[in-house]
């Protein structure tokens, strides 16, 4: 097994799963509590990764943070360096491409929590970020948890959007997928094997531990 | 506050039927009362009294995106303790009165003024957060925490104060409403009538400026309701607490309010004390709003020292001249009767002494048992409903087709003049 891709695997998805809980958490509470009008299309933006080919995926982002848009453009020119071809590239890219993973389920999670809770605790006098801590939060965990384990499971799995941004640069970014993927180019079955089989079980192992939360909970 | 307060209610003017459901006097005696209830305040003080009341006047429109507009205008004296009740049909725009006044819900225009405070003005673009106006707000479902015991449930809104100050004003509110015992539990373990006295304490403890309680006794099964009516006006009472409650039901209405806003279709029809609104209703919505069980069409046929004599149907009967200068000869006017004010006896009896009695002869059409009441309906030339208790009834043997003498005092007759 290619331990240097499975280590790479694992950073990723530990740091793509952090970014989503920072940023995903306060796009799902807006989503649950808004009453915008336009909202269904934030939410059809947000699933759009679910459904779009990681091709199609990955050659946008390639374009978007290629010396051809402003944007890579002021990345290269701040950084010194792209972020094609880098694993600052693979995060951005796992993070939208796991953005449903982890939004779907924390706005779940929240739209679950009974709204006048929320507006009880206004109105005893506690501010909205102390009540989202001491009410939303503890009352939606089976959500935000799921979310979370999804996106970790997800990120470990991605194939088609790396290939595309990344490439396959050994200890850079060349992750467990792809490592299968070269194993079978190479007829080298049994180690293609060996790895499939460790991620079979852990994405095994991560869905029986969502049902298993989500049961708990209700 | 002196050695004795004796609370009353001036119901005089309501007979039997409002006594059996209705609120009765509540007698504040510190010395009397098992055990005076001094909730303590930040201060360390031992006042146990709400801050001091200040008047709420508002005046704004909530609109909403299927075209309906609530427009509310209010005003709640600075009494220190009264209960405004908002009072009409389900749909009126009650409850978004109640949340535009919690900071809920933001109105469209106008303004809502608490005090020397400015809660809602939207010429100038302020909106008070619900958390800077120092409420207490009941739900329907009371939104009780279902992942914290009741302590913390009550506990919850007191901030940042050493932990045995927390424990002392906890125990404190939870003796007063009868919840000594239940600390530990959490809110799925508690039966209805707990439930909402675990939120009442909970907004208690916070020492509200006003209370907000949005039906709070609807949820409950009917024994239940009605022993908490009763403890609920006596509590508000005892902590002296500026209050004001939304209610569908006239007995809730009748039994804990001191003053009705009544609201229909998104309007307040009327407003002014408990006792003015339900026996002199202005208009016919508000009549048929507050229950007013006879209402019929009559002309006025003669005026003379403030009194009018009505037609109506076959019969004659005098009421209190309206007060409205158009009420005057050959208007039409729709008469209102209480049932609780029509008295009745047996043809043949000897008649009662009524000075200022309309006696009414007619027939039984029917009666319908009520628990303890008896409800009459009556055809003395036209449909007069009475309303006695069971005991009455069956002291006169009444039966339906007996004949009877219906007798209603004249200041009991109220008269609206048809536009």
């Amino acid at each position: 097994m290619d331990f240097e891709a499975v280590w790479l695997s694992l950073q990723l998805a530990w740091w793509t799963t952090v970014t989503l809980f920072v940023l995903g958490l306060p796009l799902a509470y807006w989503l649950a509590v808004t009453r915008w009008r336009l909202k269904f299309l934030l939410e059809a933006i947000v699933v759009l990764p679910m459904i779009l080919p990681p091709t199609v995926l990955g050659f946008y982002i390639l374009i978007a943070v290629g010396p051809l848009s402003p944007f890579g453009r002021t990345y290269e020119a701040m950084v010194g360096r792209s972020l094609a071809f880098s694993f600052q590239g693979l995060l951005l890219a796992s993070v939208l491409y796991s953005l449903p993973f982890a939004v779907r389920p924390f706005t779940a999670g929240f739209v679950g929590v009974d709204r006048r809770l929320v507006e009880a605790s206004w109105c005893l006098g506690v501010s909205r970020l102390r009540t989202f801590l001491r009410i939303v939060f503890p009352l939606s965990w089976a959500g935000i948890l799921t979310g979370v384990i999804l996106s970790f499971a997800h990120t470990l799995g991605e194939f088609g959007v790396i290939l595309m941004i990344g490439g396959n640069i050994p200890g850079v970014t060349r992750t467990v997928s792809i490592s299968i993927y070269d194993d079978v180019q190479a007829v080298n079955y049994s180690m293609a094997a060996m790895t499939s089989l460790v991620l079979l079980a852990s994405s095994f192992l991560a869905l029986s531990v969502i049902h298993l939360v989500n049961r708990r909970a209700l | 506050m002196g050695n004795k307060m004796v609370v009353s209610c001036s119901n005089e003017a309501l007979a039997p039927g409002w006594d059996a459901n209705g609120r009765e006097p509540v007698q504040l005696d510190p010395a009397g009362i098992a055990q005076p209830f001094t909730l303590s305040r930040n201060e360390g003080s031992s006042d146990n009294r709400a801050p001091a009341a200040a008047a709420l006047t508002a005046e704004f429109e909530k609109h909403f995106a299927d075209g309906t507009v609530i427009k509310v205008e209010l005003c709640r004296p600075a009494d220190a303790y009264s209960l405004t009740v908002l009072f009409g049909p389900s749909g009126a725009g009650k409850s978004t009165t109640l949340r535009c006044l919690a900071g809920l819900d933001r109105p469209e225009r106008g303004a809502i003024h608490f005090g020397d405070e400015i809660w809602f003005d939207a010429a100038r673009g302020i909106f008070l957060p619900p958390q800077r106006r120092r409420i207490g707000y009941l739900f329907q479902d009371y939104a009780l925490f279902p992942h914290l015991r009741v302590a913390q449930n009550i506990g919850y809104g007191l901030g940042k104060i050493a932990a045995p100050e927390r424990r002392q004003r906890i125990g404190e509110i939870a003796a007063l409403l009868g919840l000594a015992g239940l600390e530990d539990h959490y809110p799925r373990q508690l039966s209805g009538g707990q439930q909402q006295r675990v939120a009442l304490a909970r907004a208690l403890v916070c020492r509200p400026s006003l209370l907000l309680l949005d039906e709070p006794l609807s949820a409950l099964d009917a024994p239940t309701r009605e022993h908490l009516r009763r403890q609920l006006r006596q509590w508000l009472v005892e902590l002296q607490m500026s209050t004001i409650l939304v209610t569908h039901d006239r007995i809730e209405a009748l039994a804990l309010g001191d003053h009705v806003v009544v609201f229909e279709a998104g309007r307040v029809r009327q407003s002014g004390s408990v006792q003015q609104v339900f026996s002199a209703p202005v208009d016919l919505a508000v009549a048929r709003i507050v229950g007013v069980d006879t209402i019929e069409r009559g002309k006025v046929v003669q005026l003379a020292d403030g009194f009018a004599t009505i037609q109506v149907g076959p019969k004659q009967v005098i009421a209190p001249a309206p007060s409205r200068r158009k009420g005057g000869l050959d208007n039409e006017v729709y008469v209102c009767i209480h049932a609780e004010d029509v008295t009745l006896e047996k043809t043949g009896a000897n008649p009662r002494q009524s000075s200022a009695g309309n006696r009414l002869f007619g027939y039984i059409r029917y009666l319908h048992r009520e628990g303890p009441m008896v409800r009459v309906n009556l055809d003395c030339g036209f449909p007069l409903k009475a309303l006695i208790t069971n005991q009455a009834c069956q002291n006169m043997g009444l039966r339906e087709r007996d004949e009877v003498v219906a007798t209603v005092n004249t200041p009991a007759i109220h008269l609206i003049v048809r536009e």
